[in-house]
């Protein structure tokens, strides 16, 4: 088994900076500070947000391409969280093949009165690519970003307007390539 | 439960009990002492014990008491684990690498006599020791039955 990161209590903090710093502006790319050795097929920012965000108090849903042994087992040593079996029912889910992933609505949403118990998602892409492709619009933009995912299924977004549509409620995600994150929250406008 | 799992438990249980010294001593005598990586950095952080009044009772919390926890892997890849009762980081790795050792059959045999069995004898004669110490302060407690039952 491959041991987690190197200093547990400073690096989850310093993924955890970058994370906050993804989610408050949608869509710009952010480097992950984790030098981390990560079971195939995680990336070493998609394996890095898992071992900062989750816990025992956090099922996760991992698709079929990241629900190998190996990836269970170091998880779960590392994080201690539960496994949710369907992606209704749990508040993370890791999707390493994004090409393949379930729509956006098969996850929870939350309530319109509890729009936080919804679903944060942690989607696995080839490559994040800023200034170029989609323009996003909304809180934590000034003007505009734009950015082109690849790897991602066809309909990804019109997901994502889908999912912004139904704001305050939807899922949250985060992109991952390497050792870069972005993220699309909900409150994120997708055009073009 | 299996065998395995119990006799694991026993000296898993052995080498967090030892006090740090002896479990020092006796490591310096072990053979080829393998390299390991850590899994799980020595960390330390309170672990709530709880108890049954009589045995039998409501479960009720006692206290918390602090529990330092490794996890290392050998080069061969076992891994080994511990949970020690203090905040000492050496012993809960020097327990953890020995747990790992001591699951490979091979060299079971001669770790058991050269580490276990001793840190284990030291163990139950310091608990005699204790309990020989205190025995004659012991009070009996009678109940005395009622003649009219």
């Amino acid at each position: 088994m491959l041991p987690g990161l190197a200093d547990p209590t400073l690096d989850s903090q310093r993924v955890f900076r970058s994370v906050l710093e993804a989610i408050s502006r949608p869509g710009r790319i952010v480097d992950v500070p984790a030098a981390l050795q990560a079971p195939a097929p995680l990336h070493p920012a998609s394996a890095a947000v898992c071992l900062t965000l989750l816990d025992y108090d956090t099922p996760l849903w991992l698709d079929d391409a990241s629900a190998r042994p190996d990836v269970v087992e170091w998880l779960t040593f590392h994080c201690s969280m539960p496994l949710a079996a369907e992606p209704a029912a749990a508040p993370f889910a890791l999707v390493a093949d994004a090409a393949r992933m379930p729509g956006l609505e098969a996850f929870e949403a939350g309530t319109a009165d509890h729009p936080e118990r919804s679903a944060t998602l942690i989607v696995q892409a080839q490559a994040l690519i800023g200034g170029t492709g989609r323009r996003l619009t909304g809180p934590g933009i000034a003007g505009e970003e734009r950015l082109d995912v690849a790897g991602l299924p066809a309909p990804f977004w019109a997901w994502a307007s889908e999912n912004h549509a139904r704001f305050p409620r939807g899922v949250d995600l985060f992109l991952t390539a390497g050792r870069v994150i972005a993220a699309l929250p909900r409150s994120t406008r997708v055009e073009g | 439960m299996t065998n395995a799992t119990e006799s694991r438990r026993r000296w898993m249980s052995v080498l967090a009990q030892a006090s740090p010294d002896e479990l020092e001593a006796r490591w310096r005598e072990v053979e080829a002492p393998p390299r390991h990586r850590m899994l799980r950095r020595p960390e330390t952080g309170l672990v709530m014990v709880r108890g049954r009044a009589g045995g039998s009772g409501v479960r009720f919390n006692m206290g918390e008491v602090t529990v330092t926890r490794c996890a290392v892997e050998l080069e061969g890849g076992a891994i080994g684990c511990a949970y020690i009762r203090g905040r000492d980081p050496r012993h809960a790795e020097l327990a953890a690498v020995l747990d790992a050792l001591l699951q490979n059959p091979a060299r079971r045999e001669s770790l058991e006599s050269a580490v276990v069995q001793p840190l284990a004898a030291a163990q139950a004669a310091r608990r005699r020791a204790a309990a020989e110490r205190v025995a004659p302060s012991k009070v009996e407690f009678f109940t005395m039955v009622r003649g009219d039952e």
